[in-house]
Protein backbone atom coordinates (compact mmCIF):
# COMPACT_ATOMS: atom_id res chain seq x y z
CA UNK A 1 0.00 0.00 0.00
CA UNK A 2 1.40 3.58 -0.84
CA UNK A 3 1.34 5.60 2.23
CA UNK A 4 2.41 9.83 2.27
CA UNK A 5 4.88 10.93 4.90
CA UNK A 6 2.37 12.29 7.74
CA UNK A 7 1.21 8.57 7.96
CA UNK A 8 4.45 7.17 8.21
CA UNK A 9 4.87 10.09 10.57
CA UNK A 10 1.71 9.24 12.90
CA UNK A 11 2.59 5.03 12.48
CA UNK A 12 5.93 6.02 13.74
CA UNK A 13 4.92 7.86 16.50
CA UNK A 14 1.86 5.25 17.66
CA UNK A 15 4.62 2.11 17.61
CA UNK A 16 6.06 4.46 20.62
CA UNK A 17 3.15 3.65 22.16
CA UNK A 18 3.32 0.23 24.62
CA UNK A 19 -0.12 -1.41 25.62
CA UNK A 20 -1.21 -0.07 28.89
CA UNK A 21 0.95 3.10 29.31
CA UNK A 22 -0.67 6.23 30.10
CA UNK A 23 -0.28 9.01 27.94
CA UNK A 24 -1.20 12.60 28.27
CA UNK A 25 -2.87 13.74 24.67
CA UNK A 26 -3.27 17.06 23.07
CA UNK A 27 -5.18 17.69 19.86
CA UNK A 28 -4.40 17.14 16.40
CA UNK A 29 -1.31 14.84 15.17
CA UNK A 30 -0.94 13.22 18.90
CA UNK A 31 -4.60 12.20 18.92
CA UNK A 32 -4.17 10.31 15.71
CA UNK A 33 -1.41 8.95 16.77
CA UNK A 34 -2.50 7.77 20.32
CA UNK A 35 -6.37 6.48 19.09
CA UNK A 36 -4.08 4.80 16.16
CA UNK A 37 -1.62 2.71 18.88
CA UNK A 38 -5.53 2.15 20.88
CA UNK A 39 -6.98 0.55 17.71
CA UNK A 40 -3.70 -1.73 16.54
CA UNK A 41 -0.96 -3.11 18.92
CA UNK A 42 -2.11 -0.96 22.57
CA UNK A 43 -5.73 -1.92 23.22
CA UNK A 44 -5.04 -1.11 26.86
CA UNK A 45 -3.45 2.27 26.74
CA UNK A 46 -4.50 4.89 28.60
CA UNK A 47 -5.67 8.03 26.92
CA UNK A 48 -6.01 11.19 29.08
CA UNK A 49 -7.17 14.17 27.78
CA UNK A 50 -6.46 17.69 29.52
CA UNK A 51 -10.47 17.93 29.73
CA UNK A 52 -10.36 15.70 32.40
CA UNK A 53 -11.31 12.30 30.70
CA UNK A 54 -9.27 9.90 32.23
CA UNK A 55 -9.54 6.43 29.92
CA UNK A 56 -11.05 7.72 27.13
CA UNK A 57 -12.05 4.85 24.35
CA UNK A 58 -13.11 7.01 21.65
CA UNK A 59 -14.20 4.83 18.44
CA UNK A 60 -14.06 8.19 16.15
CA UNK A 61 -11.47 10.79 16.51
CA UNK A 62 -12.26 13.62 18.73
CA UNK A 63 -12.17 17.15 17.14
CA UNK A 64 -11.47 18.81 20.40
CA UNK A 65 -10.11 17.89 23.71
CA UNK A 66 -13.53 17.53 24.63
CA UNK A 67 -15.70 16.04 22.46
CA UNK A 68 -18.74 13.88 24.20
CA UNK A 69 -17.53 10.95 23.07
CA UNK A 70 -14.03 11.39 25.26
CA UNK A 71 -16.34 11.60 28.52
CA UNK A 72 -19.26 8.95 27.56
CA UNK A 73 -16.40 6.41 27.23
CA UNK A 74 -14.20 7.48 30.07
CA UNK A 75 -12.98 5.31 33.09
CA UNK A 76 -13.14 8.62 35.14
CA UNK A 77 -13.91 12.43 34.16
CA UNK A 78 -12.68 14.81 36.63
CA UNK A 79 -12.27 18.73 36.72
CA UNK A 80 -9.83 20.55 35.06
CA UNK A 81 -8.39 21.47 38.46
CA UNK A 82 -7.76 18.17 39.44
CA UNK A 83 -6.66 16.49 36.33
CA UNK A 84 -3.45 19.48 36.36
CA UNK A 85 -2.85 18.88 39.96
CA UNK A 86 -3.51 15.41 41.23
CA UNK A 87 -2.57 13.50 37.68
CA UNK A 88 -0.22 15.57 35.85
CA UNK A 89 1.34 17.42 38.19
CA UNK A 90 2.60 14.44 40.33
CA UNK A 91 4.18 13.02 37.39
CA UNK A 92 1.79 9.65 37.15
CA UNK A 93 1.78 9.95 33.51
CA UNK A 94 4.08 8.02 31.24
CA UNK A 95 4.01 9.76 28.13
CA UNK A 96 3.05 13.67 27.39
CA UNK A 97 2.03 13.47 23.53
CA UNK A 98 2.38 17.30 22.53
CA UNK A 99 2.59 19.23 18.93
CA UNK A 100 4.69 22.39 18.28
CA UNK A 101 4.76 25.24 15.82
CA UNK A 102 8.67 25.26 16.62
CA UNK A 103 10.99 23.35 18.09
CA UNK A 104 14.84 24.22 18.56
CA UNK A 105 17.82 21.66 19.34
CA UNK A 106 17.46 21.24 23.15
CA UNK A 107 13.92 20.29 22.34
CA UNK A 108 12.03 23.45 23.85
CA UNK A 109 8.72 24.20 21.83
CA UNK A 110 7.01 27.23 20.83
CA UNK A 111 3.17 27.22 20.29
CA UNK A 112 2.98 31.13 21.61
CA UNK A 113 4.56 33.76 18.64
CA UNK A 114 6.38 33.81 15.56
CA UNK A 115 7.97 36.69 14.57
CA UNK A 116 7.73 40.55 15.71
CA UNK A 117 7.90 40.56 19.29
CA UNK A 118 5.90 39.50 22.08
CA UNK A 119 3.30 42.84 22.06
CA UNK A 120 2.75 43.03 18.21
CA UNK A 121 3.89 39.33 16.68
CA UNK A 122 4.09 38.62 13.25
CA UNK A 123 1.68 35.39 14.03
CA UNK A 124 0.11 35.11 17.14
CA UNK A 125 -0.14 31.16 18.01
CA UNK A 126 -3.13 29.71 20.41
CA UNK A 127 -0.27 29.92 23.43
CA UNK A 128 0.54 27.59 26.30
CA UNK A 129 -2.83 25.33 26.83
CA UNK A 130 -1.29 22.51 28.86
CA UNK A 131 1.73 21.88 27.25
CA UNK A 132 3.98 23.34 29.62
CA UNK A 133 2.95 21.47 32.70
CA UNK A 134 2.27 18.22 30.21
CA UNK A 135 6.40 18.94 29.24
CA UNK A 136 7.41 19.27 32.87
CA UNK A 137 5.79 16.22 34.55
CA UNK A 138 4.96 13.42 31.90
CA UNK A 139 8.02 10.96 32.94
CA UNK A 140 9.02 11.73 28.93
CA UNK A 141 7.51 13.82 26.31
CA UNK A 142 7.02 13.10 22.67
CA UNK A 143 6.74 15.95 20.09
CA UNK A 144 5.16 15.10 16.90
CA UNK A 145 5.43 17.78 13.92
CA UNK A 146 6.54 18.31 10.34
CA UNK A 147 10.02 18.97 9.73
CA UNK A 148 11.44 22.34 7.60
CA UNK A 149 13.48 25.10 8.31
CA UNK A 150 10.44 27.27 9.56
CA UNK A 151 9.50 24.66 12.38
CA UNK A 152 13.31 23.03 13.12
CA UNK A 153 15.17 25.99 14.24
CA UNK A 154 18.00 26.94 16.26
CA UNK A 155 16.03 29.21 18.79
CA UNK A 156 12.70 29.37 19.01
CA UNK A 157 10.95 32.41 19.26
CA UNK A 158 8.99 32.22 22.63
CA UNK A 159 9.68 29.09 24.84
CA UNK A 160 6.55 27.87 25.65
CA UNK A 161 7.76 24.57 26.72
CA UNK A 162 10.70 23.30 28.03
CA UNK A 163 12.78 20.53 26.56
CA UNK A 164 15.98 20.33 27.75
CA UNK A 165 16.47 24.58 28.24
CA UNK A 166 20.06 25.83 27.60
CA UNK A 167 21.41 22.50 27.52
CA UNK A 168 22.27 19.35 29.98
CA UNK A 169 21.21 20.28 33.55
CA UNK A 170 18.63 22.84 33.15
CA UNK A 171 15.93 20.55 33.66
CA UNK A 172 17.55 19.46 36.59
CA UNK A 173 18.23 23.46 37.54
CA UNK A 174 14.20 24.33 36.70
CA UNK A 175 13.22 21.40 38.80
CA UNK A 176 11.45 19.81 36.06
CA UNK A 177 10.50 16.27 37.58
CA UNK A 178 10.05 14.30 33.94
CA UNK A 179 12.90 13.29 31.45
CA UNK A 180 11.66 15.53 28.59
CA UNK A 181 11.49 14.95 24.82
CA UNK A 182 13.09 11.44 24.29
CA UNK A 183 11.58 11.66 20.76
CA UNK A 184 10.50 13.78 18.08
CA UNK A 185 9.11 12.23 15.32
CA UNK A 186 8.69 14.24 11.59
CA UNK A 187 7.30 13.54 8.53
CA UNK A 188 11.29 12.42 7.53
CA UNK A 189 12.52 10.79 10.43
CA UNK A 190 13.37 10.68 14.24
CA UNK A 191 15.38 13.15 16.42
CA UNK A 192 16.13 12.04 20.00
CA UNK A 193 18.58 13.81 22.31
CA UNK A 194 22.10 12.93 22.62
CA UNK A 195 22.79 12.32 26.16
CA UNK A 196 25.66 13.69 26.68
CA UNK A 197 24.93 17.08 24.46
CA UNK A 198 21.09 17.32 25.45
CA UNK A 199 21.22 18.42 21.67
CA UNK A 200 18.27 16.66 19.53
CA UNK A 201 20.35 14.09 17.03
CA UNK A 202 18.74 11.99 14.07
CA UNK A 203 18.39 8.47 15.23
CA UNK A 204 15.76 7.33 12.35
CA UNK A 205 15.07 7.64 8.74
CA UNK A 206 11.83 6.53 6.76
CA UNK A 207 12.47 4.24 3.75
CA UNK A 208 13.47 6.11 0.68
CA UNK A 209 14.33 9.16 2.88
CA UNK A 210 17.66 10.84 2.81
CA UNK A 211 19.69 12.13 5.41
CA UNK A 212 20.63 15.00 3.01
CA UNK A 213 16.76 16.53 2.64
CA UNK A 214 16.66 16.44 6.56
CA UNK A 215 19.60 18.59 6.76
CA UNK A 216 17.84 20.74 4.41
CA UNK A 217 14.80 20.36 6.68
CA UNK A 218 16.60 21.04 9.84
CA UNK A 219 17.98 25.23 11.08
CA UNK A 220 20.33 23.69 13.13
CA UNK A 221 23.69 21.73 12.62
CA UNK A 222 22.12 18.61 12.82
CA UNK A 223 24.01 15.66 14.18
CA UNK A 224 23.89 12.29 12.90
CA UNK A 225 23.45 9.16 15.43
CA UNK A 226 26.06 6.41 14.99
CA UNK A 227 23.27 4.18 15.10
CA UNK A 228 21.14 5.82 12.29
CA UNK A 229 18.54 3.07 11.68
CA UNK A 230 15.73 2.68 8.96
CA UNK A 231 11.91 2.75 10.19
CA UNK A 232 9.84 0.25 8.60
CA UNK A 233 6.94 1.48 6.92
CA UNK A 234 3.51 1.01 7.76
CA UNK A 235 1.79 -2.14 7.28
CA UNK A 236 -1.42 -2.41 5.70
CA UNK A 237 -3.20 -2.88 8.74
CA UNK A 238 -1.85 0.44 10.40
CA UNK A 239 -2.72 2.33 7.15
CA UNK A 240 -5.95 0.83 7.23
CA UNK A 241 -7.18 1.49 10.26
CA UNK A 242 -5.34 4.97 10.54
CA UNK A 243 -7.00 6.08 7.41
CA UNK A 244 -10.82 4.73 8.83
CA UNK A 245 -9.75 6.89 11.92
CA UNK A 246 -9.29 10.36 10.14
CA UNK A 247 -12.09 8.98 8.06
CA UNK A 248 -14.33 10.06 11.18
CA UNK A 249 -13.18 13.83 10.93
CA UNK A 250 -14.99 16.51 9.84
CA UNK A 251 -13.90 17.13 6.00
CA UNK A 252 -11.77 20.63 6.24
CA UNK A 253 -9.73 19.69 9.14
CA UNK A 254 -6.99 18.53 7.25
CA UNK A 255 -7.11 21.45 5.56
CA UNK A 256 -6.27 24.35 8.86
CA UNK A 257 -3.23 26.15 8.54
CA UNK A 258 -0.57 24.20 10.18
CA UNK A 259 1.11 26.37 12.77
CA UNK A 260 -1.87 26.84 14.39
CA UNK A 261 -3.68 23.73 14.28
CA UNK A 262 -0.05 21.89 15.51
CA UNK A 263 -0.81 24.06 18.90
CA UNK A 264 -0.66 22.41 22.10
CA UNK A 265 -3.94 21.15 22.90
CA UNK B 1 -30.87 32.76 47.39
CA UNK B 2 -30.62 32.67 43.31
CA UNK B 3 -33.35 34.60 41.17
CA UNK B 4 -34.92 32.89 38.06
CA UNK B 5 -34.90 35.56 35.45
CA UNK B 6 -34.87 36.43 31.59
CA UNK B 7 -31.28 35.90 30.19
CA UNK B 8 -31.43 39.29 29.02
CA UNK B 9 -32.19 40.54 32.75
CA UNK B 10 -29.71 38.47 34.14
CA UNK B 11 -26.64 39.98 31.93
CA UNK B 12 -28.30 43.85 32.21
CA UNK B 13 -28.20 42.82 36.43
CA UNK B 14 -24.73 40.94 36.32
CA UNK B 15 -22.12 42.04 33.73
CA UNK B 16 -21.91 45.77 33.34
CA UNK B 17 -18.66 48.10 31.51
CA UNK B 18 -15.27 47.54 32.34
CA UNK B 19 -16.21 44.47 34.61
CA UNK B 20 -13.63 41.51 34.51
CA UNK B 21 -15.95 38.59 33.17
CA UNK B 22 -15.06 34.74 32.89
CA UNK B 23 -17.05 32.77 30.69
CA UNK B 24 -16.05 29.15 31.26
CA UNK B 25 -17.06 25.60 30.15
CA UNK B 26 -14.22 23.59 28.86
CA UNK B 27 -15.26 22.68 25.49
CA UNK B 28 -18.48 21.06 27.05
CA UNK B 29 -20.97 23.79 28.52
CA UNK B 30 -19.60 26.77 26.83
CA UNK B 31 -22.51 30.00 27.86
CA UNK B 32 -22.41 30.95 24.42
CA UNK B 33 -25.94 32.02 24.22
CA UNK B 34 -25.37 34.50 27.61
CA UNK B 35 -21.72 35.76 25.45
CA UNK B 36 -24.12 37.00 22.53
CA UNK B 37 -26.61 38.49 25.31
CA UNK B 38 -23.51 40.40 26.31
CA UNK B 39 -22.50 41.28 22.55
CA UNK B 40 -26.17 42.42 22.22
CA UNK B 41 -26.65 44.55 25.15
CA UNK B 42 -22.85 46.28 23.85
CA UNK B 43 -21.00 46.22 27.40
CA UNK B 44 -17.59 47.51 26.54
CA UNK B 45 -14.31 47.61 27.74
CA UNK B 46 -14.49 44.46 29.74
CA UNK B 47 -11.85 42.23 30.91
CA UNK B 48 -12.60 38.61 29.51
CA UNK B 49 -11.06 35.90 31.26
CA UNK B 50 -11.66 32.14 30.20
CA UNK B 51 -8.98 29.43 29.88
CA UNK B 52 -10.34 28.81 25.82
CA UNK B 53 -11.61 31.42 24.20
CA UNK B 54 -12.88 29.80 21.63
CA UNK B 55 -15.53 30.94 19.40
CA UNK B 56 -17.29 32.87 22.06
CA UNK B 57 -14.83 35.24 22.65
CA UNK B 58 -13.51 35.42 19.37
CA UNK B 59 -17.08 36.55 18.30
CA UNK B 60 -17.07 38.80 22.03
CA UNK B 61 -14.01 40.76 20.92
CA UNK B 62 -14.51 40.87 17.22
CA UNK B 63 -17.74 42.65 18.40
CA UNK B 64 -15.73 44.73 20.59
CA UNK B 65 -17.08 44.11 23.47
CA UNK B 66 -13.34 43.68 25.32
CA UNK B 67 -10.33 45.53 26.24
CA UNK B 68 -8.17 42.78 27.81
CA UNK B 69 -7.85 39.14 27.78
CA UNK B 70 -7.20 36.66 30.20
CA UNK B 71 -6.35 33.20 28.80
CA UNK B 72 -4.26 30.23 28.32
CA UNK B 73 -5.23 28.87 25.33
CA UNK B 74 -6.76 30.91 21.92
CA UNK B 75 -7.46 28.15 19.29
CA UNK B 76 -10.06 27.10 17.34
CA UNK B 77 -9.90 23.29 18.96
CA UNK B 78 -9.26 20.54 16.55
CA UNK B 79 -9.27 23.41 13.58
CA UNK B 80 -6.66 25.84 13.92
CA UNK B 81 -6.47 30.03 14.75
CA UNK B 82 -9.25 32.13 16.68
CA UNK B 83 -9.18 35.01 13.61
CA UNK B 84 -10.62 37.62 15.52
CA UNK B 85 -8.18 37.15 18.80
CA UNK B 86 -5.14 37.15 15.62
CA UNK B 87 -6.54 40.30 14.48
CA UNK B 88 -6.94 42.21 17.29
CA UNK B 89 -3.28 41.27 18.25
CA UNK B 90 -1.64 41.38 15.44
CA UNK B 91 -3.98 44.53 13.97
CA UNK B 92 -5.76 46.14 16.78
CA UNK B 93 -8.88 45.40 15.20
CA UNK B 94 -11.68 46.44 16.13
CA UNK B 95 -9.26 48.33 18.55
CA UNK B 96 -5.83 46.77 20.79
CA UNK B 97 -6.58 44.01 22.70
CA UNK B 98 -4.35 43.86 25.76
CA UNK B 99 -3.08 40.29 26.74
CA UNK B 100 -2.48 38.28 29.72
CA UNK B 101 -1.80 34.33 29.02
CA UNK B 102 -0.98 31.93 31.41
CA UNK B 103 -0.63 27.76 31.07
CA UNK B 104 -3.78 25.42 31.89
CA UNK B 105 -2.63 24.56 34.90
CA UNK B 106 -1.62 28.07 36.00
CA UNK B 107 -5.39 29.53 35.36
CA UNK B 108 -6.90 26.62 36.95
CA UNK B 109 -4.68 27.04 40.40
CA UNK B 110 -5.49 31.12 39.78
CA UNK B 111 -9.76 29.98 39.85
CA UNK B 112 -9.07 27.35 42.97
CA UNK B 113 -6.85 30.12 45.26
CA UNK B 114 -10.22 32.59 44.34
CA UNK B 115 -12.26 29.87 44.97
CA UNK B 116 -10.46 29.39 48.48
CA UNK B 117 -10.33 32.73 49.27
CA UNK B 118 -6.51 32.58 49.37
CA UNK B 119 -4.41 35.13 47.18
CA UNK B 120 -2.17 32.86 45.52
CA UNK B 121 -1.97 29.58 44.52
CA UNK B 122 1.37 26.90 44.18
CA UNK B 123 1.91 24.66 41.62
CA UNK B 124 4.66 23.08 39.68
CA UNK B 125 4.52 25.01 36.18
CA UNK B 126 6.25 27.98 33.96
CA UNK B 127 9.85 27.27 35.59
CA UNK B 128 12.19 27.91 32.20
CA UNK B 129 9.36 29.03 30.13
CA UNK B 130 9.37 32.82 28.63
CA UNK B 131 5.82 33.39 29.71
CA UNK B 132 6.63 34.99 33.46
CA UNK B 133 8.53 37.34 31.29
CA UNK B 134 5.50 38.86 29.88
CA UNK B 135 3.01 38.19 31.82
CA UNK B 136 2.22 39.54 35.41
CA UNK B 137 0.73 37.39 38.70
CA UNK B 138 3.19 35.06 38.23
CA UNK B 139 6.21 34.61 40.90
CA UNK B 140 8.38 32.38 42.22
CA UNK B 141 7.69 30.95 45.79
CA UNK B 142 10.33 28.90 47.99
CA UNK B 143 8.50 25.97 50.26
CA UNK B 144 9.19 27.11 53.99
CA UNK B 145 9.88 23.38 54.81
CA UNK B 146 11.53 22.07 51.82
CA UNK B 147 13.39 25.16 50.45
CA UNK B 148 12.26 24.11 47.23
CA UNK B 149 11.73 26.54 44.47
CA UNK B 150 7.78 26.62 43.57
CA UNK B 151 5.51 28.63 41.49
CA UNK B 152 2.93 30.89 42.51
CA UNK B 153 0.64 32.44 40.85
CA UNK B 154 -2.00 35.35 41.89
CA UNK B 155 -6.08 34.24 42.45
CA UNK B 156 -8.46 35.03 39.83
CA UNK B 157 -11.62 36.95 41.16
CA UNK B 158 -13.84 38.13 38.33
CA UNK B 159 -16.69 40.17 38.99
CA UNK B 160 -18.90 37.60 37.54
CA UNK B 161 -18.42 34.26 36.24
CA UNK B 162 -21.07 33.36 33.53
CA UNK B 163 -21.35 29.60 33.37
CA UNK B 164 -24.19 26.99 31.13
CA UNK B 165 -25.72 23.98 33.19
CA UNK B 166 -28.26 21.18 32.32
CA UNK B 167 -30.91 22.10 34.91
CA UNK B 168 -31.74 24.10 37.78
CA UNK B 169 -34.71 23.75 40.04
CA UNK B 170 -37.56 26.08 40.73
CA UNK B 171 -35.30 27.24 43.63
CA UNK B 172 -32.14 27.84 41.87
CA UNK B 173 -30.16 25.10 42.44
CA UNK B 174 -28.05 24.07 39.52
CA UNK B 175 -26.76 20.81 38.51
CA UNK B 176 -24.60 19.83 35.70
CA UNK B 177 -22.25 16.56 34.39
CA UNK B 178 -19.99 15.23 32.00
CA UNK B 179 -16.67 17.61 31.71
CA UNK B 180 -17.24 19.91 34.67
CA UNK B 181 -13.96 21.86 33.87
CA UNK B 182 -13.67 25.08 36.29
CA UNK B 183 -17.07 26.12 36.58
CA UNK B 184 -17.04 25.09 39.92
CA UNK B 185 -14.16 27.35 41.00
CA UNK B 186 -14.87 30.36 38.46
CA UNK B 187 -18.34 30.47 40.03
CA UNK B 188 -17.19 30.43 43.75
CA UNK B 189 -14.22 32.97 42.61
CA UNK B 190 -16.36 35.50 41.41
CA UNK B 191 -18.83 37.98 42.74
CA UNK B 192 -21.73 37.61 40.84
CA UNK B 193 -22.49 34.47 38.47
CA UNK B 194 -25.14 34.02 36.08
CA UNK B 195 -26.12 30.60 35.17
CA UNK B 196 -27.79 29.68 32.21
CA UNK B 197 -29.87 25.97 31.80
CA UNK B 198 -31.08 23.70 28.94
CA UNK B 199 -34.21 23.24 31.66
CA UNK B 200 -35.91 24.14 34.89
CA UNK B 201 -37.05 21.17 36.98
CA UNK B 202 -38.96 20.85 40.23
CA UNK B 203 -36.11 18.94 41.71
CA UNK B 204 -33.17 17.49 40.41
CA UNK B 205 -32.40 13.83 40.88
CA UNK B 206 -29.26 12.68 41.67
CA UNK B 207 -27.02 11.77 38.41
CA UNK B 208 -23.33 10.37 38.60
CA UNK B 209 -20.39 12.83 39.19
CA UNK B 210 -22.67 15.79 39.12
CA UNK B 211 -21.86 18.76 40.35
CA UNK B 212 -24.54 20.67 42.19
CA UNK B 213 -24.09 24.83 42.98
CA UNK B 214 -26.71 25.66 45.99
CA UNK B 215 -28.83 28.67 44.47
CA UNK B 216 -27.13 30.59 47.47
CA UNK B 217 -23.90 30.50 45.53
CA UNK B 218 -25.38 31.66 42.67
CA UNK B 219 -26.82 35.55 41.95
CA UNK B 220 -28.89 34.47 38.59
CA UNK B 221 -30.64 31.65 36.44
CA UNK B 222 -31.93 32.16 32.96
CA UNK B 223 -33.50 29.39 31.15
CA UNK B 224 -31.40 28.94 27.84
CA UNK B 225 -32.49 25.85 26.29
CA UNK B 226 -29.75 25.12 23.89
CA UNK B 227 -27.49 27.85 25.16
CA UNK B 228 -24.16 25.83 24.63
CA UNK B 229 -24.23 25.92 20.67
CA UNK B 230 -21.97 25.00 18.52
CA UNK B 231 -20.32 23.84 22.41
CA UNK B 232 -22.77 21.24 24.12
CA UNK B 233 -24.66 20.03 26.81
CA UNK B 234 -24.36 16.44 27.17
CA UNK B 235 -27.54 14.33 27.56
CA UNK B 236 -29.41 17.29 25.77
CA UNK B 237 -26.99 18.02 22.88
CA UNK B 238 -24.09 16.99 20.88
CA UNK B 239 -21.04 19.13 19.66
CA UNK B 240 -21.41 20.89 16.61
CA UNK B 241 -17.98 20.08 15.17
CA UNK B 242 -19.41 20.84 11.60
CA UNK B 243 -19.56 24.53 12.78
CA UNK B 244 -16.56 25.12 14.85
CA UNK B 245 -14.67 23.94 11.01
CA UNK B 246 -17.18 26.27 9.46
CA UNK B 247 -16.23 29.45 11.98
CA UNK B 248 -12.57 29.40 10.37
CA UNK B 249 -14.28 30.71 6.95
CA UNK B 250 -16.77 33.02 8.58
CA UNK B 251 -14.30 34.78 11.14
CA UNK B 252 -11.48 35.00 8.56
CA UNK B 253 -12.44 37.88 6.78
CA UNK B 254 -13.53 41.52 8.79
CA UNK B 255 -17.10 41.30 6.46
CA UNK B 256 -18.15 37.89 6.40
CA UNK B 257 -17.70 38.27 10.39
CA UNK B 258 -19.61 41.04 10.51
CA UNK B 259 -22.50 39.84 8.06
CA UNK B 260 -22.88 36.81 10.18
CA UNK B 261 -23.42 38.53 13.26
CA UNK B 262 -26.15 40.74 12.17
CA UNK B 263 -27.77 38.03 10.83
CA UNK B 264 -27.33 35.32 13.67
CA UNK B 265 -26.92 37.27 17.16
CA UNK B 266 -28.10 40.70 16.40
CA UNK B 267 -31.18 39.84 14.12
CA UNK B 268 -31.67 35.95 15.05
CA UNK B 269 -31.30 36.82 18.87
CA UNK B 270 -33.57 36.41 21.29
CA UNK B 271 -35.43 39.83 21.49
CA UNK B 272 -34.54 41.69 24.73
CA UNK B 273 -36.61 44.48 26.37
CA UNK B 274 -33.28 45.65 27.96
CA UNK B 275 -31.44 45.82 24.40
CA UNK B 276 -33.69 47.51 22.53
CA UNK B 277 -33.24 50.18 24.89
CA UNK B 278 -29.69 49.94 24.19
CA UNK B 279 -31.02 50.34 20.48
CA UNK B 280 -32.79 53.33 21.03
CA UNK B 281 -28.97 55.42 22.15
CA UNK B 282 -29.29 55.97 18.27
CA UNK B 283 -28.82 52.53 16.60
CA UNK B 284 -24.95 53.36 16.16
CA UNK B 285 -22.87 50.59 15.28
CA UNK B 286 -21.03 48.77 18.33
CA UNK B 287 -17.80 48.82 16.16
CA UNK B 288 -17.89 52.46 15.33
CA UNK B 289 -18.84 53.11 18.87
CA UNK B 290 -15.54 51.00 19.69
CA UNK B 291 -13.27 52.57 16.42
CA UNK B 292 -14.57 56.03 18.15
CA UNK B 293 -13.61 55.35 21.69
CA UNK B 294 -10.23 54.20 20.79
CA UNK B 295 -8.99 56.61 18.34
CA UNK B 296 -11.25 55.65 15.20
CA UNK B 297 -8.29 53.77 14.07
CA UNK B 298 -10.42 51.05 12.30
CA UNK B 299 -9.97 50.22 8.94
CA UNK B 300 -13.32 50.00 8.30
CA UNK B 301 -14.92 52.35 10.86
CA UNK B 302 -14.42 55.36 7.76
CA UNK B 303 -16.40 52.73 5.16
CA UNK B 304 -19.50 51.59 4.46
CA UNK B 305 -19.15 47.91 5.94
CA UNK B 306 -20.07 49.13 8.99
CA UNK B 307 -23.29 50.20 8.38
CA UNK B 308 -24.34 46.73 8.58
CA UNK B 309 -24.26 46.69 12.39
CA UNK B 310 -26.92 48.82 12.57
CA UNK B 311 -29.31 47.17 14.68
CA UNK B 312 -32.35 45.75 12.80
Amino acid sequence: MTYTSDEMMTVTAARVLQDRMTCFVGIGLPSEAANLARATHAPNLVLIYESGTIGAKPDALPLSIGDGILAQTADSVVSVPEIFNYWLQPGRIDIGFLGAAQIDKFGNINTTVIGGDYASPKVRLPGAGGAPEIAAACREVIVVLRQSRRTFVDRVDFITSVGFGDGPGARHRLGLTGAGPQRVITDVGVLQPDPATSELVLTGIYPGGSVSDIYAKTGWDLQVSANLRELAPPSDLELSVLRGLVATMPASKAAAPEPARQGAA
Amino acid sequence: MAEIVSLAEAIAADVHDGDTVAMEGFTHLIPHAAGHEVIRQRRRNLTLVRMTPDVIYDQLIGAGCARKLVFSWAGNPGVGSLHRFRDAVERSWPAPLEIEEHSHAGMANRYLAGASGLPFAILRGYRGTDLPTHTAGVADIVCPFTGETLTAVAALRPDVTVIHAQRADKLGNVQYWGITGVQKEAVLAASRSVVTVEEIVDELDPRPGAVVLPSWMVTHVALAPNGAHPSYALDYSVRDNDFYVAWDAISRDRVSFQTWMDEHIFAGGESSPLASTAGGSGGSSPLASTAGGSGGSSPLASTAEHSQWRRP
